[in-house]
């Protein structure tokens, strides 16, 4: 067996997290230290593996760098590692945001140790979604996820943080537990957690009579309430209004990724027959999450609140992308979940910055901040190019991917329909966008906010990376796409390509 | 086709500007070297333009006047789509790199007087560079996405220069307006391309234009793709009705007007729609929806410049309507047509403005009601301008004359009304360019400054584009540019520098165009008649015009905030906060009163919190047990 690199991804923060909580008698600046080194190796370590993945045809549908050892013999539940191409571009992004997020959160100066232990495990417990290829496995990271959520916004949040946190551990409480009965559901009916053989085993391998598509609504309430799907999208506005903007990142940047990747791996995967009857139905509220998340958008008045909208509305292009059913719909959602991770894990690093530094986070009492944060005002700038899908970032070839890949796929009924509707998001993101920029960066100088400080050398560095990724995958989208497709065109054969 | 040796040249051609943009904006900024940040973009240009001459005499000397060069991957998805970042080398994109490249060079070093001090100098020039680049990068994009990444991206580059001075309101106002408008149309543009794709698994031009020729794009599916890209164009080109961002878009410095909203970017709609003729040539109902707007925008546009009084207002309604005028072109008469008056609009309206920036250098305005007198204190400024609105009137043997001519007659064979339209529009075009010309530089001075010429670098650039505005047009006196274009639909209307004088039109249009100057004679410098009587006696129209026709109103006040963000948007905010929320926080609260009526220990929500996980222990344990 070769070495255990995703093992090693996923518990180095969980080391860290441990050491900075164990250890006693550590300085403020030796934690963050710490966290920066116990994310960075992760980060390095997903490079390599980035590099080394074999993207040749022969290597589609085949996971690599698998791990397995049993864990619970009784049930035939094995701690099962893996990645493909769907999944490796997930693992990358996570490890590179939390490590951007340990910078970000460089200024927190509450109960430090706490918090650096608690965001660590929270990235350990994404990085163990995107690589388990065992549903309990899945099942058990999923759920660890939801502990540090929940102390990082009480505790380190900002407004109503109680009512946002308990909201959000109700809403995926509620999710994961109809996800729970709908893995066991499946596992009842088949006799296996793992998720490779679901999957190439097809329905063949249903030895009961469960009907199959209660099974898969049990599991697809998950993976909506994360991503998340109209009509259970309340719970994000108010986690991300009142978290604190490193939290806001990892929920924008990687987590909610994880209710994408779920219903690709899993609701696609495992159940193609079942995904297809009731795709339409998941269209309609694809562009319910589109039009009707950025119209709402437009009305916000609080610069965390309205990126937070927005990602509901670029959530859509997501569910979009994927039920559409069609090779290149399904790798532009793919496309779609890293960019947005990327673009709006910036915004909400930047609207940290520039709520920090003016203290004032109402859009109507900011303005013409281009002036005292020239640098601030451009990174936010490219960034809202990026969510407004300005071709040479990432978004543009993400939604014109997910666009052109939806409207050509002739694997659902009236997916053209949904399709064109969904254009109109295009339209709105550029109105809430230019409106939100203007109301902040433009506009008169006030002179009540002469002085305020613009962005830091550390500050600018996070955020250069950002940047630099936008444009990468903007211009050479191959560095993904060909990454991606060797995970999707297995599952996109499914649908008959 | 002939591959061109070497190739690696001819990528350079939109590399150098948009390697001159990462240089001046990570390097030379931080260095704060403004002079030598306008320096290296117009260098890059020179190059830029240097080179697309030496591409112009290679096609020149091929046969088919056409060339190409190899390409790259730039999206490709397995079997599911082919996204080639290649280069079409044929006359449209030649003539259309001559143009850019000339008119950015000289408007850069225009701007290198007309910026300066400016402390936004760097940022200028290195957006300068980078809306040039790409414009070079759409005339020659041979994949129609790749054509609409680089759309996207004058798009862009056009916003963050309206919005150049954002410290201004009004500024920022209409960079956002510009960007939103301009969205609606390629909104059916990316919608066409949605089509295309779907229909043919392909969006490279060359072959979409063999499948339009085969038929196998055909019927409604072509007159709708057509159409969607033409929507596209009405957009970027600032036709009705979509008109309305491009006169707003004159807040960006005056230099930005030349080259972006006058002379290149807002004709790469009429240049897509020559990219994509072959497509609109087997539509019928599509060529006549480009006629006909071009034709309605052509005059539509020209009522309103007659009474603005801001002097880049005018120009900016006369850029409109002559774009029209090349989308009617198109329409009625072929690629050659349309893309000859682009040609020479280019630099009779890029003088234009480029003499209107020098004016208001002098006199601190744009208003032409301050201005006045100043033939004899800008000599220089006032000789550029007379010639270019000559030129853009169409005077014999001026380079406007040509290009009009050709689409007056060819628009009388096919589509009568619309010739009318556009004879009127003559007319009319005369009209309000006089009356700048005697508001501007006849008269007594009316301004509170010392208004004195412009320096020799703003001069020069302006010298030289007078020169074009003079002659550009003479390329086609014996037909020479309609078969470069190689379609040989030119019309015979051109029979040599005097023979053209032999058509009883060109004497029509003469007499139009000279009865629109006397009567901007006879009221502005003359006058004979009164201006104030006349818009006291035509009070509704005046009314009418000078609101133009109440488009805005419509647009932001009625549509956008009237009905759509406070009704309809804030009523789906309402309902997401009270209805979806609402309920949620009702059931919870149910919830939590059950809970706590019934079980007096439940006393908080973490022990709910606590429950689930029981449960879900509970749940795994009995799995194991089912299945032990």
């Amino acid at each position: 067996m070769e070495f255990s690199y995703l093992s090693l991804i996923i518990f180095l923060p969980l080391a860290g997290a441990l050491v900075i909580a164990l250890t006693p008698g550590l300085s403020a600046r030796l934690v963050r230290y710490i966290a920066a080194i116990f994310t960075l190796v992760p980060l390095v370590v997903s490079l390599v593996l980035f590099a080394l993945f074999d993207r040749s045809s022969d290597a589609a549908g085949v996971m690599q760098f698998e791990e397995i050892m049993s864990w619970i013999p009784a049930i035939d539940a094995n701690y099962h590692l893996g990645v493909d191409g769907l999944s490796l571009p997930l693992v990358l992004l996570t490890t590179l945001i939390g490590f951007l997020v340990v910078l970000i959160s460089w200024k927190v100066g509450l109960r430090v140790r706490q918090y650096f232990a608690w965001l660590l495990l929270l990235e350990t417990s994404i990085l163990g979604v995107f690589c388990s290829l065992d549903l309990l496995l899945f099942f058990f990271f999923w759920e660890v996820e939801i502990i540090p959520m929940y102390f990082l916004i009480v505790i380190w949040g900002s407004g109503r943080k109680e009512y946002s946190a308990i909201k959000y551990v109700v809403y995926t409480l509620f999710g994961s537990a109809l996800m729970l009965a709908g893995i066991l559901s499946l596992y009842f009916a088949t006799g296996s957690f793992n998720m490779i053989e679901l999957s190439q085993g097809g329905l063949a391998m249903i030895q009961s009579i469960l009907p199959i598509a209660p099974i898969f609504f049990l599991l697809l309430a998950g993976f909506a309430v994360k991503l998340p799907v109209f009509p259970f999208h309340t719970w994000l506005p108010d986690a991300h209004t009142d978290a604190p903007t490193a939290v806001s990142v990892v929920l924008a940047g990687t987590l909610i990724k994880m209710g994408g990747y779920g219903m690709i791996r899993i609701c696609l995967g495992i159940l193609p027959e079942v995904a297809r009857d009731f795709a339409p139905l998941l269209l309609a509220l694809a562009v319910v999450n589109v039009v009707y998340g950025a119209a709402v958008t437009l009305k916000q008045t609080d610069i965390k609140r309205l990126i937070a909208y927005s990602s509901i509305s670029h959530m859509g292009f997501v569910l979009l992308g994927v039920f559409a059913l069609g090779e290149l719909s399904i790798t532009g959602a793919g496309l779609q979940m890293f960019s947005h991770g990327i673009i709006t894990g910036l915004l909400f690093a930047v609207a940290g910055i520039v709520m920090h530094n003016t203290g004032e986070r109402t859009i109507g009492k900011l303005g013409g901040l281009a002036k005292q944060m020239p640098v601030v005002a451009a990174i936010f700038i490219i960034g809202s190019l990026g969510a407004m899908a300005v071709p040479s970032t990432s978004g543009f070839v993400a939604e014109v991917s997910v666009f052109l890949g939806a409207f050509s796929s002739d694997a659902v009924w009236g997916v053209r329909i949904f399709t064109a509707i969904c254009l109109i998001g295009v339209i709105l993101a550029a109105a809430y966008v230019l409106w939100l920029v203007q109301r902040v960066f433009f506009g008169p100088a006030r002179g009540k906010f002469d002085g305020v400080a613009d962005a830091s050398k550390l500050e600018k560095a996070y955020c250069a990376v950002f940047v630099a990724v936008i444009f990468l995958v903007g211009i050479y989208p191959a560095i993904l796409t060909d990454v991606l497709k060797t995970g999707i065109a297995p599952i996109a054969n499914l649908f008959g390509g | 086709m002939e591959v061109i040796s070497p190739s690696g040249p001819v990528w350079l051609i939109f590399l150098l500007p948009l390697i001159a943009f990462a240089v001046i904006f990570l390097l030379i900024k931080p260095l704060n070297k403004p002079k030598l940040a306008s320096f290296i973009s117009i260098i890059a240009v020179l190059g830029s333009l240097a080179l697309s001459t030496w591409l112009l005499f290679s096609l020149l000397s091929s046969p088919e006047h056409e060339l190409t060069v190899p390409s790259l991957n730039w999206l490709v998805v397995g079997g599911a789509i082919n996204i080639q970042f290649g280069l079409i080398l044929d006359s449209l994109t030649v003539v259309m790199l001559m143009v850019v490249t000339v008119v950015s060079l000289l408007v850069q070093i225009y701007s290198q007087g007309y910026m300066r001090g400016d402390p936004g100098y760097h940022r200028y020039f290195a957006l300068m560079s980078l809306f040039t680049a790409s414009m070079l990068g759409l005339v020659m994009a041979s994949d129609l996405l790749v054509l609409f990444v680089f759309w996207e991206l004058v798009g862009l580059c056009s916003y963050l220069l309206i919005g150049f001075w954002f410290q201004r309101p009004a500024a920022a106002n209409a960079a956002k307006k510009a960007f939103i408008v301009t969205r609606f149309g390629d909104l059916g543009f990316l919608a066409a391309i949605l089509v295309l794709f779907s229909q043919t698994g392909t969006l490279d031009i060359a072959q979409l234009h063999g499948l339009a020729a085969a038929g196998v794009l055909g019927g409604a599916v072509l007159t709708w793709v057509a159409i969607g890209i033409f929507l596209g164009a009405v957009g970027k080109s600032g036709q009705f009705p979509l008109h309305v961002w491009l006169p707003d878009a004159m807040e960006g410095p005056t230099p930005v007007s030349a080259l972006i909203h006058a002379a290149t970017m807002v004709a790469a709609g009429v240049f897509l729609v020559a990219r994509m003729y072959p497509l609109f040539e087997h539509s019928p109902t599509a060529l006549l929806t480009v006629a006909t707007i071009g034709g309605v925008t052509a005059i539509f546009a020209a009522t309103m410049a007659m009474v603005m009084t801001d002097i880049k207002r005018v120009l900016a309604y006369s850029t409109i309507s002559q774009l029209g005028y090349m989308m009617l072109g198109l329409g009625v008469g072929g690629i050659t047509i349309g893309i000859f008056h682009l040609f020479n609009h280019a630099f009779f309206k890029a003088l234009l403005f480029l003499s209107a920036g020098s004016v208001n250098h002098a006199t601190g305005t744009f208003d032409m009601r301050r201005m006045g007198g100043l033939k004899r204190i800008m000599p220089w400024t006032y000789a550029t301008f007379l010639v270019a609105s000559l030129s853009i009137v169409g005077i014999w043997p001026l380079a406007g004359f040509w290009s009009k001519e050709e689409i007056l007659a060819t628009s009388l064979e096919s589509q009568p009304l619309l010739f009318y339209l556009a004879l009127i529009t003559v007319f009319l075009t005369a009209f309000y360019m006089f009356r700048i010309v005697f508001l501007t530089f006849g008269g007594q001075y009316r301004g509170d400054t010392k208004p004195h010429e412009s320096s020799r670098v703003m001069v020069i650039p302006m010298v030289v584009l007078a020169v074009l505005a003079v002659g550009s047009g003479w390329v086609n006196v014996t037909g020479g540019f309609d078969q470069f274009l190689g379609h040989g639909e030119g019309h015979s209307f051109a029979q040599g520098f005097f023979g053209a004088l032999a058509h009883p039109l060109a004497w029509l249009s003469q007499v139009f165009a000279a009865g629109g100057i006397f009567l901007a004679y006879a009221i502005y410098s003359a006058r004979w008649l009164s201006a104030e009587r006349i818009r006291r006696r035509f009070f509704p129209v005046y009314k009418l015009l000078s609101n133009k026709y109440w488009f805005d109103e419509l647009y932001e006040n009625i549509l956008v905030r009237g009905i759509l963000l406070n009704r309809f948007f804030a009523g789906l905010k309402f309902f997401d906060s009270r209805g979806v929320d609402g309920a949620v926080n009702r059931i919870a609260d149910t919830v939590v009163t059950v809970g706590q009526t019934s079980r007096k220990v439940q006393t908080g929500q973490l022990q709910l919190y606590g429950m689930f996980i029981v449960l879900g222990i509970l749940a795994i344990i009995l799995a194991m047990y089912f299945t032990g």
